[in-house]
């Protein structure tokens, strides 16, 4: 059996020793080393909490054939058996065939960001929550004051990941993640607004800025209106934009779309690489070295998958553009994927940025200029129907606001939306300046987001939703 | 029950000197309450492409979770080091945690009373251990059923996959309850693809087979026909392919269970948990409609509804003989002659609104993860005697639709609107098949909806079907669970057409 008991040994040695144990072909070691705290509240009170120390190695085992590279994996969380989590790979890579991912392994990659290979992971605790954990209890006295009820979420994630190649590859990297969400419930639940920050070090991030969102957002929905289903002009805040863009992020794989079975299919195995989606120059893209949203500068799979390869380990990542000038630039791609396409290969980094450039307008002055339309806050539960239009439903939550010549005049009740956030692009009317969003549907797979506000005709309200 | 035979690896790990350091340094410290877990999760994907391995991974989860009461506050501590030091640290941790956050704790945390069960043990029902079975014999089953599928003619890209679990789990607590399960489960897939290279668009037609808390017993044909399935797919994707795209409108439908399981886990499996009617999950899974004042009065559904929760069916995937508080498996009403009767409970919820002994639906995911309140299964029981058949509800249908298999799915944070689609949509006219229509989602109410069930199917229908991957909580938490359902019949409801709503 693969995990042991007892003490963790130092992660740069487990790497050490997973290379030397190593009798295959070749061999990439991946080793993240996790800490966490968490908090969670409801009903003005504090319900869950936890700390967490985690730590994952998984093998990559290659085996040269006949007929090509052969791979076997395996991965342990714990005190690693390094000999039998190699030996359990080695196996995998016995009975396996050749993988049609295969290419060299990667020799060099960017070592001069994640600090020196043999340094300790990077540990957080309750401390690392910042003020949060005090400033709630003068949040929660606040809201009883005056009838409200807060619930919500905070987090602080550090994963500290060492990666290692039989190729001589040595990185590691440091991943910071924070996150502090809340919605505040008034007259029982029947109005309510959200407000959410992500962050790499909660130490910034304060409750009193937060709930003083939320005492915004709720006095707008003083006066109620009830709207029926239809086509409306809405304003999307940059955090439903990430709700919307998340899902167009993870639709560009190259190999679906060159096999007909993607939104960005052309027919005869085509792609539709080249074509605009929108007469706004959007840029979509990806980019370790974003200000603000800096994250791992190199690829990092335990698996592969359609356009992702454990060959491609240790792969630097670049500022890479999805959309540029809004059409659509390229796909992803494994480096084997491209080579046979003939194409660069291209991969997603943990961050994701749409932006209008030169755009400077705000969330208000998008607002301004509404004769009549909807404000949104957050969307929910969003969940492909038609993947041929990258179709997807969901629901409005925690905040729709009526708009009447640049005003907000009334909350509206939710809807339930059928849109793909492909047809999103072509139907702007105006995208306002990029800032740090957070998704809330999304956010747990990805936290560091920039997104314009979008105003954008003809959104597809389908049906009403009476939940409050 | 099954025979147990526990795992002889996990066993000679060193569960009690482990779990009792964390619990008497728990009882030194005066904590209330406290409760060890030591769980060991081997999990593997194998997933195929076109009869290519794309993906293998398998992964092994090993670790120990504490949960403390302390003065009133629940502390929460875990790490992958297991040995008698670090749990005892462990425990030092859970106590600081739930000390730091007291200040802003001002709902004391009571648990419901539960008898200690002493020493159990127990393994859910299955015949081989996937995790026993070489991936080279996986790949190679996947490989074959995507061979079929590929030389079939209409049929241009096939995925296969199967995902296994097999979870082994140590559980103590204060009050001597000291349990040892091992729960297995498995979820083989296979969807065809079909292409119009001229046109530009395409189809899927995936099996029906339901994940199930079974071995690899169940891919070799335990519980499921996999040559009968495989074999269909092809014929109904060239239908589908080709199908006439529906006419939106107010239609009677037919729901095969391979579908109306889903509607059942989002429309009444999450709407009768009572954290979330209570506000606990209002932050993020959302509330429900279903609040505690309408217990016993709200007309959820039809007098022919009658809905069950249970941890205890077998090959269910929620199905424990403990849960992660301590609590023994049981099997409650939640919905009777159409009328809300119970909630799914968790000990602290139990409590809090004075409702007795929890019915024992905590559940951690894991190690590193405190338990939560999650789902039984679910379950919508068949008519009693010779109810109808699926045939016999279809012929008192004049104009409407059978739906058969799930596929999208979205419901809002209150459980009312839904909105969801199929593996296929059959035309019923004047009682009769008439083929596939394409583009078809039906959207509802949930009261509404279930309001609208004029029969439900016999015994004859029933079917398990159930979901791997249902996400609630904070830190995000997956959980397994089933939902066994007959087919029914629904009256005038609201039906869409996708293309129409995409503006196309």
């Amino acid at each position: 059996m693969s995990a042991g008991t007892g003490r963790l040994i130092a992660a740069d040695r487990v790497v050490d020793q997973v290379l030397e144990a190593s009798r295959s072909d070749g061999c990439v070691v991946i080793v993240e080393e996790v800490s966490q705290a968490e908090l969670r509240f409801a009903n003005n009170t504090v319900t869950t909490n936890g700390t967490r120390r985690d730590r994952d190695v998984t093998v990559i085992a290659l085996r040269q054939t006949d007929g090509g590279t052969a791979v076997g994996t395996a991965s342990s969380s714990g005190a690693t058996d390094v000999i039998d989590l190699v030996r359990r790979a080695e196996a995998n890579a016995a009975t396996a065939q050749p993988a049609e991912d295969a290419a060299p392994l990667v020799t060099a990659g960017r070592s001069d960001l994640g600090g020196d290979f043999t340094d300790p992971p990077v540990m957080t605790s309750l401390a690392g929550l910042g003020n949060v954990l005090t400033g709630l209890g003068g949040a929660f006295a606040r809201a009883n004051a005056v009838g409200t009820r807060l619930a919500g979420y905070a987090e602080h994630h550090v994963s500290t990941v060492y990666l290692g190649s039989s190729t001589g590859l040595r990185l590691r990297y440091v991943e910071p993640t924070g996150k502090l969400e809340a919605v505040a419930r008034a007259d029982g639940g029947a109005r309510s607004a959200w407000a959410a920050t992500g962050a790499e070090d909660l130490a910034t991030v304060h409750v009193e800025e937060l709930t003083e969102r939320l005492d915004r957002r709720l006095s707008w929905g003083e006066r109620k209106a009830d709207l029926q289903a239809g086509r409306y002009e809405v304003v999307l805040p940059p955090d439903a934009v990430a709700d919307l863009i998340f899902p167009l992020g993870e639709a560009t794989s190259g190999r679906e779309a060159e096999e007909g079975r993607s939104v960005f299919s052309a027919p005869g195995g085509a792609t539709r690489v080249g074509e605009s989606l929108s007469s706004h120059r959007f840029s979509l893209r990806s980019d370790p070295f974003a200000e603000g949203l800096e994250c791992t500068p190199f690829l990092v799979t335990g698996a592969s998958g359609q356009d992702v390869s454990v060959f491609d380990n240790g792969l630097p990542l670049e500022r890479t553009e999805w959309i540029s000038d809004g059409r659509l630039a390229r796909l992803q791609y494994h480096r084997a994927g491209a080579a046979r396409s003939g194409v660069e290969p291209a991969a997603l980094a943990n961050n994701l940025i749409l932006e209008l450039p030169g755009a400077t307008s705000t969330l208000e002055d998008l607002v301004g200029r509404i004769e009549r339309g909807l404000l949104l806050t957050c969307l929910w539960y969003i969940r492909d129907v038609d993947p041929a239009t990258l179709l997807l439903t969901g629901l409005t939550r925690d905040g729709v606001y009526l708009v009447e010549q640049g005003e907000i005049v009334a909350s509206v009740n939710n809807f339930r939306f059928n849109e793909s956030p492909v047809d999103l692009l072509s139907k702007t009317i105006e995208a306002g300046r990029a800032e740090r969003a957070l998704s809330r549907e999304w956010n747990e797979w990805l936290n560091r987001t920039a997104m314009p506000p979008l105003r954008v005709a003809e959104f597809n309200m389908s049906s009403v939703s009476p939940a409050t | 029950m099954a025979n147990v035979e526990l795992d002889a690896e996990f066993l000679a790990l060193p569960l009690d000197a482990v779990r009792s350091a964390a619990l008497d340094r728990a009882r030194a410290l005066g904590c209330e309450h406290a409760e060890a877990r030591i769980e060991r999760i081997r999990s593997q994907v194998v997933s195929l492409r076109d009869g290519r391995l794309e993906t293998s991974a398998d992964d092994l989860e090993l670790g120990l979770g504490l949960r403390v009461v302390h003065e009133g506050s629940f502390g929460f501590a875990a790490t992958v080091e297991l040995d008698a030091d670090a749990a005892t640290a462990l425990a030092d941790q859970a106590v600081a945690t739930a000390r730091a956050t007291a200040p802003a704790v001002s709902e004391r945390v009571e648990l419901a009373d539960e008898p200690a069960h002493g020493e159990a043990v127990w393994t859910s029902s299955y015949d081989l251990d996937p995790a026993e079975v070489p991936t080279a014999e996986k790949v190679a089953l996947l490989e074959d059923w995507s061979g079929r599928l590929l030389h079939s003619p209409g049929v241009d890209h096939v995925t296969a996959y199967v995902l296994t679990v097999v979870e082994d789990k140590h559980y103590a607590d204060l009050s001597g309850t000291v349990t040892t399960q091992r729960r297995v489960r498995v979820h083989p897939a296979v969807e065809a693809i079909a292409v119009d290279a001229d046109a530009g668009g395409f189809e899927t037609m995936r099996t029906l087979a339901p994940p199930a808390g079974r071995g690899w017993e169940y891919l070799l044909g335990e519980g499921w026909d996999w040559d009968g399935e495989l074999a269909r797919i092809p014929g109904y994707l060239a239908e589908k392919l080709h199908a006439p795209s529906v006419t939106p409108g107010a239609y009677d439908l037919v729901i095969d269970p391979t579908n109306l399981w889903l509607t059942i886990h989002e429309s009444i499996g999450h709407a009768t948990e009572l954290d979330r009617a209570m506000g606990y999950e209002a932050a993020y899974a959302g509330t429900s409609f279903a609040t505690f004042d309408k217990l016993g009065s709200l007309a959820y559904g039809s007098e022919v509804m009658n809905v069950t929760g249970d941890r205890t069916v077998d090959h269910g995937l929620a199905t424990v003989a403990y849960d992660d508080e301590g609590v023994e498996a049981q099997s409650f009403d939640l919905i009777r002659d159409g009328v809300l009767v119970g909630y799914q409970l968790d000990r602290r919820i139990a409590r809090l609104m004075g409702l007795g002994r929890s019915n024992g639906c905590a559940f951690a995911d894991s190690p590193g993860h405190t338990p939560i309140q999650r789902m039984a299964n679910v379950s919508l029981r068949p008519a009693p005697g010779h109810g109808p058949s699926t045939e016999e509800l279809i012929s008192a249908v004049d104009d409407g639709f059978y739906v058969v298999g799930d596929k999208s799915w979205s419901i809002d944070m209150q459980r009312y609107n839904f909105q969801f689609t199929g593996q296929r949509f059959f035309r019923i006219e004047k009682g009769k098949l008439a083929g596939q229509v394409r583009d078809l989602a039906y959207q509802s109410r949930t009261t509404d909806f279930w309001g609208a069930m004029q029969a439900v199917g016999g015994e004859s229908t029933y079917h398990l079907g159930g979901a791997f991957n249902c996400g609630k909580g904070q830190p995000g938490q997956v959980a397994p669970v089933s939902h066994g359902c007959p087919s029914a019949l629904f009256r005038g409801i609201n039906v869409l057409n996708t293309r129409a709503e995409s503006g196309r």
